[in-house]
């Protein structure tokens, strides 16, 4: 039995993203939510193949760096290195608002726009370190 | 669900019907993304040189191999918590809610238990 037919059909079904207008606190969590799928599905692959070329041995390993070192190896990495940080800050706000707090408008506001702004600037701060290194 | 108290009747409702404890654990794993997660990113901004020598020989310590195996333990939990979540979200059929997560356990385990391998098999001077 399909979930659907369990429930009262007089419920109303929530509506989805087309219906609401758009503002920084609705931007935050979808950015949450694909930014982590991103990290899922394109994050751990490479934590996965970076592991496993290493321990295969330096042939493996410079197949995985010749990929990963191309122009589009290297916008993935940005790529994956912003959705990390940006699911990290949007992360820490989860964790404000699960302990209650931050849900004054204002204030809710102002975090949902600096979280991932925060982000960019963590990811930039990031590439720099390694790059300058 | 029950039909007394208010929140009797609404408990089990949701898309998992459950979920207090996985709320929980996501969190839980959150934390240890957090601290892992800080270690490698400090880590990588550290080593500079990402040459296979360089890569391996950072790697060989044992607290950069402890850590990255729990980084990969930490993660994919995580990982695993947040799709099923979407997965329950926007698979309405029963039958497929459950393929799906068949499906995603299956990729995790595997996923992480080749990391956890890789990671260990170069810090015992396996095969590389």
């Amino acid at each position: 039995m399909s979930q659907r037919d369990q429930q009262n059909p007089a419920r109303p079904l929530s509506p989805h993203l087309q219906i609401w207008r758009w503002g920084p606190h609705m931007l935050v969590s979808i950015l949450h939510r694909v930014t982590g799928n991103g990290l899922a599905f394109v994050g751990l692959p490479l934590l996965v193949w970076w592991l496993g070329a290493l321990a295969s041995g330096p042939e493996a390993y410079a197949t995985f760096q010749s990929v990963m070192g191309s122009p589009l190896g290297l916008l993935v990495l940005v790529g994956v290195s912003w959705a990390f940080f940006n699911h990290l800050t949007s992360g820490l706000r989860h964790f404000v608002l699960d302990i209650g707090a931050g849900y004054e408008l204002d204030l809710n506001r102002t975090w949902s726009i600096a979280s991932p702004v925060i982000g960019v600037i963590l990811t930039t701060a990031f590439w720099a370190a390694v790059l300058l290194k | 669900m029950g039909n007394g108290t208010p929140i009797g009747r609404v408990r089990g409702l949701g898309t998992a019907h459950e979920g207090a404890h996985h709320w929980m654990v996501q969190r839980f794993t959150a934390i240890g993304n957090l601290v892992l997660m800080s270690y490698l990113v400090v880590s990588f901004a550290l080593l500079g040189d990402f040459g296979y020598a360089s890569v391996t020989k950072w790697l060989s310590t044992p607290i950069a191999a402890t850590a990255v195996i729990l980084l990969v333990i930490s993660t994919f939990w995580h990982a695993r918590l947040g799709i099923q979540v979407v997965i329950e979200d926007y698979m309405v059929d029963a039958g497929t809610k459950f393929a799906c997560i068949a499906a995603l356990n299956l990729a995790i385990i595997g996923g992480g238990a080749f990391a956890i391998f890789s990671a260990a098999a170069l810090a015992f001077g396996g095969n590389a």
